[in-house]
């Protein structure tokens, strides 16, 4: 089997005094698409700061295969400052952090890449539009695009389904499926029922992590796990409904 | 009509020009910068922590400038530093610092002895005694500003929008944060002389707040703040001069004024159309 591209073990994690993550093991392949799930406040955030580098853990290691991995992000809409003055091809273009010097003119072929990915993710003349013009959903396809410009290794998303329309969401699954084939993806959801269908295996976290090698996930295995979600369940796509549920006994 | 021409034929009022032409060139880049960034409230912060640095300098008899630059450095450091890593609620270090510089400045000032000339300059403005050195120093931080803006708009831009992606992204965020905290105390400092501690923050908010009824794109607003600024700020001149009232309030009137009117023309062109 092939070498984990990133590896955390034991980690300790959280903020101040205040312990989010208790002794998180988990490792992510070359290929792997892992839906992290769990209730709010269980960590699943912080788990993403630790990934990410944003927040370093009060004990244990984050190794990556190779200490050049890039990394994708697509940070939760609410964090945003929408009234900020930034159009939206200059936020696309933000993906590509420290790649390029910053003092060259832009080369034509990242204009054109960038002005591809609009296209794809349904963004198709809005490259002059301020931030704030935009709806929460198209903000989310800005942001996806953001995160992939620079062809990450490692993706992670965190709640990319919020105000996206019903519409766009089979098409950022699809999109995300193809991604998937060059990429690992790391996607943090509340909506259980949907990404199980999409994602190929599952993290639980609810203080520690759960990790589970497939994408079906049963009420019984919820509770062993000790990871109370909430399902919430949608129409035109394929997903389970599952029971909500209490297990705090 | 020939008294407005010879107006401009005074050396002393060629200097009120010159400064006011670079110090609205500084205010509207900068003040573009600190309106998007929301960080209003520091300015205001550094500034007053300035007068601290004012005050020192006149009791140990040192240049003032010298003193509020290094105040309003040390404060926007501090502020910066205090948010971050002492998780200070940033409000409330703003506040300390603030109140704390214009303390300290005050007893400085109190202690010295004899009269302390030109203070309400300090916190007035006084455009008109600006002299050839203060030129030149308003023009190299101008050149330098403008350099830095070339180089480094887009990881400027970037870290202020979003500062945890520009992180993840493998941008210097920490350098990026404390070099902007610098070059925007340095920036206030200078606009000091001409607008006074008190009014210094209507030269960096104003024409922003013009520019953005007009454009939604930092560039765009970086540029056109600048030429309401430098409009502005010459209309008020001349009208101080004529009128015999302090140059400051009379830009801050001027720029208020544009921006009432600009706001009225764009609101009724939207009603009619």
């Amino acid at each position: 089997m092939s070498q984990a591209i990133l590896k955390l073990e034991n980690i300790e994690a959280g903020y101040e005094r205040q312990r989010v993550l208790h002794n998180v093991n988990l490792d992510v392949f070359a290929n792997d698409f892992i839906g992290v799930i769990g209730p709010n406040g269980g960590g699943k955030t912080t788990l993403l700061k630790v990934m990410l580098g944003l927040l370093s853990p009060f004990s244990g290691k984050v190794t990556f295969l190779d200490p050049k991995t890039v990394i994708g992000y697509l940070p939760q809409v609410n964090s945003i400052d929408k009234q900020f003055p930034i159009n939206v091809l200059d936020v696309i273009l933000s993906g590509l952090g420290k790649r390029r010097k910053w003092w060259h003119p832009l080369p034509t072929s990242i204009l054109k890449k960038a002005y591809a990915l609009m296209e794809l993710s349904g963004l198709s003349g809005m490259h002059n539009k301020a931030i704030g013009e935009l709806s929460g959903g198209q903000m989310q396809r800005v942001f996806l695009c953001r995160a992939i410009i620079n062809d990450p290794q490692l993706l992670i998303l965190d709640e990319p389904n919020t105000f996206v329309d019903k519409n766009f969401e089979e098409d950022l699954y699809q999109i995300l499926s193809e991604l998937n084939e060059r990429m690992a993806i790391v996607l943090v959801s509340h909506d259980i029922g949907t990404i199980s269908s999409f994602v190929k295996t599952i993290a639980c976290v609810n203080g520690n992590l759960h990790y589970h090698p497939a994408n079906k996930i049963t009420n019984e295995m919820l509770k062993s796990y000790n990871c109370p979600v909430e399902i919430i369940s949608h129409g035109t796509i394929p997903h389970r409904v599952l029971k909500n549920h209490n297990n705090h006994d | 009509m020939t008294d407005f021409i010879d107006l401009f034929h005074y050396s002393f009022f060629q200097n009120a020009l010159m400064a006011a032409l670079l110090t609205s060139l500084i205010a509207g880049i900068v003040g573009a910068y600190i309106v998007a960034r929301r960080s209003v409230f520091i300015s205001g912060g550094i500034t007053h922590a300035s007068f601290g640095g004012i005050g020192l300098a006149y009791y140990l008899g040192w240049p003032p400038f010298l003193g509020a630059a290094a105040f309003a450095i040390l404060s926007a450091l501090g502020i910066e530093w205090g948010t971050q890593r002492m998780k200070i609620r940033e409000d409330s270090s703003i506040a300390i610092l603030w109140s704390l510089g214009m303390a300290i400045g005050i007893i400085a000032v109190f202690m010295t002895p004899g009269y302390t000339p030109n203070l309400m300059g300090f916190l007035f403005g006084d455009i008109l005694t600006v002299n050839p050195a203060d030129l030149i120093i308003l023009a190299i931080w101008s050149l330098i500003l403008l350099a830095g803006v070339i180089v480094f708009y887009r990881p400027v831009l970037y870290t202020a929008f979003d500062s945890e992606f520009a992180q993840v992204s493998g941008l210097p965020v920490k350098f990026i944060r404390y070099m902007t905290a610098i070059t925007v105390a340095i920036s206030i400092v200078l606009a000091i002389k001409v607008m006074g501690i008190i009014l210094v923050l209507s030269l960096f908010t104003i024409p922003q707040a013009t520019a953005n009824l007009f454009y939604k794109d930092l560039r765009d607003i970086m540029w056109l703040s600048v030429l309401v600024a430098v409009g502005g700020s010459i209309l008020g001149l001349v009208t101080a001069y004529f009128l015999d009232i302090p140059s400051g309030a009379s830009i801050i009137f001027t720029l208020t004024l544009i921006y009432a009117i600009t706001k009225c023309i764009k609101t009724i062109l939207l009603f009619k159309s």
